[in-house]
């Protein structure tokens, strides 16, 4: 049983904004995420506000900038949509590798955008730690199997959403809604890392909220690959987003993120070199051995490592010719 | 959930809200919109119990639920549909897996509030009087269980992935039905079960 809360139905996104903006408010799509917060207790809003009542925010649209895609669009429904899917084959694949089927069909963009870190320190009320407001990070010294190799601490968790690295490599951008109006901004900017600020992996002013994302068509090969631990349905061990652009045999332009390995979505600029200045074939080793490059791993985390240069050179080798 | 205060928004409450409402604007020339329902003006709903209507299986019901009342809850508990099961309750097993316009959703992650006008499907809903469903046919047919109590939510995650993808592959099935648990491990029989009913039909 969660504490008890208010619940409205927002019309538009000008009321949500006024709404989000009183004490202790939270903004609710499909409620996954959420509702598993409430749960462990870790989370106690006393207004909930239900983004899902307002018109035509789940729309899915070509627009002259590309795809435009509404915060309470379903997972299901971006997997499912062919159009954007010849577009943006990399996103498509990435709404569809998360979770199950049921999740997909009550998940928005949004919330999956916006979710917390699964880190079992964090998800339990018991433990105090720097991304709750308390003091370091139980898993220095604890549990760390699963946690981050890159980003430093002093949180360590991994970044849990399969969209935004693949959003990140499209270049895309994020519409902000808030009580003095709106704003947008490069996805890649929305994330912190912790040393930054630990209590929260992205940066929404009091009362914002997440209207839409838009995504251009510019790089219009792309791939998500993801490898779990279940692979019926799991969280990443480690992920990889690759888009770019292809002439022939060889990437003319590539963007290369991972996923699962660091706080937030992890560029790896070094792979991207090794990417354009090679064959596709020929880039396949260079560019999935320097994608750790600077990882540091805890004491039981190593092992994610070799899995990441795995999903590196398994998203290479699929724009290799069959 | 509590569902013990069955009188809903009180007029205080009503007044409340519609106070702090038009203080901030919010009242004027709007009209209601929703997901789908027929709501009275926006107003915050709760925390006390509130009084909603949901379609289950075609019949629409009143209830009085708090607002924090998962689906689950109110199925099980309000309206003594006990076929979804609360296992996880973590939107992690799909013992609780229902249909709410045409998709499969863990009931036990979904406030009721969520399901306002909305058309529900539980596994009470599946069988003509004592015609079965395909699908429920199929899993006697294949034994496709053990213990059982996973089986409603299996059920109703299969007639979900026949009614989006009516020839499944095998790997479309077991795709389809992954976000179901069954520590029986009974999977090939599932399996099986769902590969019949997709003939079946």
């Amino acid at each position: 049983m969660t504490s008890p809360f208010t619940f409205w139905d927002a019309r538009t996104a000008e009321e949500a904004a006024a709404l989000l903006s009183k004490k202790g408010a939270m903004a609710l799509g499909g409620g996954v995420d959420l509702l598993g917060e409430m749960k462990e207790g870790i989370r106690a809003p006393e207004h909930i506000v239900n983004l899902r009542s307002i018109p035509g925010l789940d729309k899915i649209q070509k627009t002259d900038r590309g795809w435009r895609v509404g915060a309470t669009a379903l997972l299901t429904d971006i997997a499912d949509h062919a159009d954007l899917r010849k577009d943006l084959p990399g996103f498509a694949e990435s709404a569809e590798a998360v979770a199950t089927p049921q999740i997909r069909n009550q998940g928005t963009i949004g919330g999956n955008l916006a979710q917390r870190p699964r880190c079992w320190y964090y998800r339990a009320a018991e433990f105090a730690c720097v991304k709750k407001g308390g003091k370091g990070c139980p898993a220095e010294k604890g549990e760390n199997r699963y946690l981050a190799i890159f980003g430093d601490g002093p949180c360590h968790i991994v970044h849990p959403s399969d969209c935004a690295p693949m959003l990140v490599a499209l270049d895309a951008r994020l519409f902000l809604r808030g009580p003095d109006g709106a704003r947008d901004l490069p996805i890649a900017d929305f994330y912190e890392l912790p040393s930054k600020n630990a209590l929260c992996e992205f940066t929404l002013k009091p009362g914002e909220f997440i209207e839409a994302v838009e995504i251009p068509t510019a790089l219009p090969r792309s791939t998500y690959v993801k490898i779990r631990e279940k692979d019926s349905f799991d969280f990443a061990i480690a992920a990889c987003a690759i888009a770019g652009k292809i002439d022939g045999d060889h990437f003319t332009d590539a963007r290369v993120v991972l996923g699962g390995v660091a706080p937030v979505p992890w560029r790896s600029v070094t792979a991207e070199a090794n990417l354009r200045k090679n064959t596709i074939a020929d880039a396949v080793e260079p560019a999935s051995n320097s994608a750790t490059d600077g990882a540091r791993p805890m004491s039981q985390n190593a092992w994610k490592i070799p899995m990441t240069k795995a999903a590196v050179a398994r998203a290479i080798r699929s724009f290799l010719p069959r | 959930m509590s569902a013990s205060k069955p009188d809903g928004l009180s007029r205080r409450d009503f007044l409340g809200v519609t106070g702090a409402l038009a203080g901030a604007g919010l009242l004027a020339g709007k009209s209601t919109a929703g997901d789908g329902d027929n709501r009275p003006a926006a107003g915050g709903l709760g925390p006390d119990p509130v009084k909603f209507g949901l379609r289950v299986n075609g019949k629409d019901h009143e209830v009085a639920a708090e607002p924090r009342a998962t689906l689950l809850d109110v199925l099980r508990d309000s309206l003594d549909l006990t076929g979804a099961k609360k296992a996880c309750d973590r939107g992690e097993c799909g013992a609780c897996t229902v249909l709410v316009d045409g998709k499969a959703v863990y009931a036990c992650m979904m406030l009721a509030l969520q399901a306002r006008g909305r058309e529900i499907r539980t596994v009470e809903g599946l069988a003509k009087g004592e015609d079965l469903h395909a699908v429920q046919a199929a899993f006697i047919e294949h034994d496709g269980y053990q213990c059982g109590f996973c089986t409603p939510g299996q059920v109703m995650a299969t007639v979900a992935l026949l009614e989006k993808t009516p020839s499944p592959s095998g790997d479309q099935i077991r795709a389809g039905l992954c976000g179901n648990l069954c520590r029986c491990a009974a999977y090939n029989r599932i399996f099986d079960a769902a590969a019949a009913a997709s003939k079946a039909k």
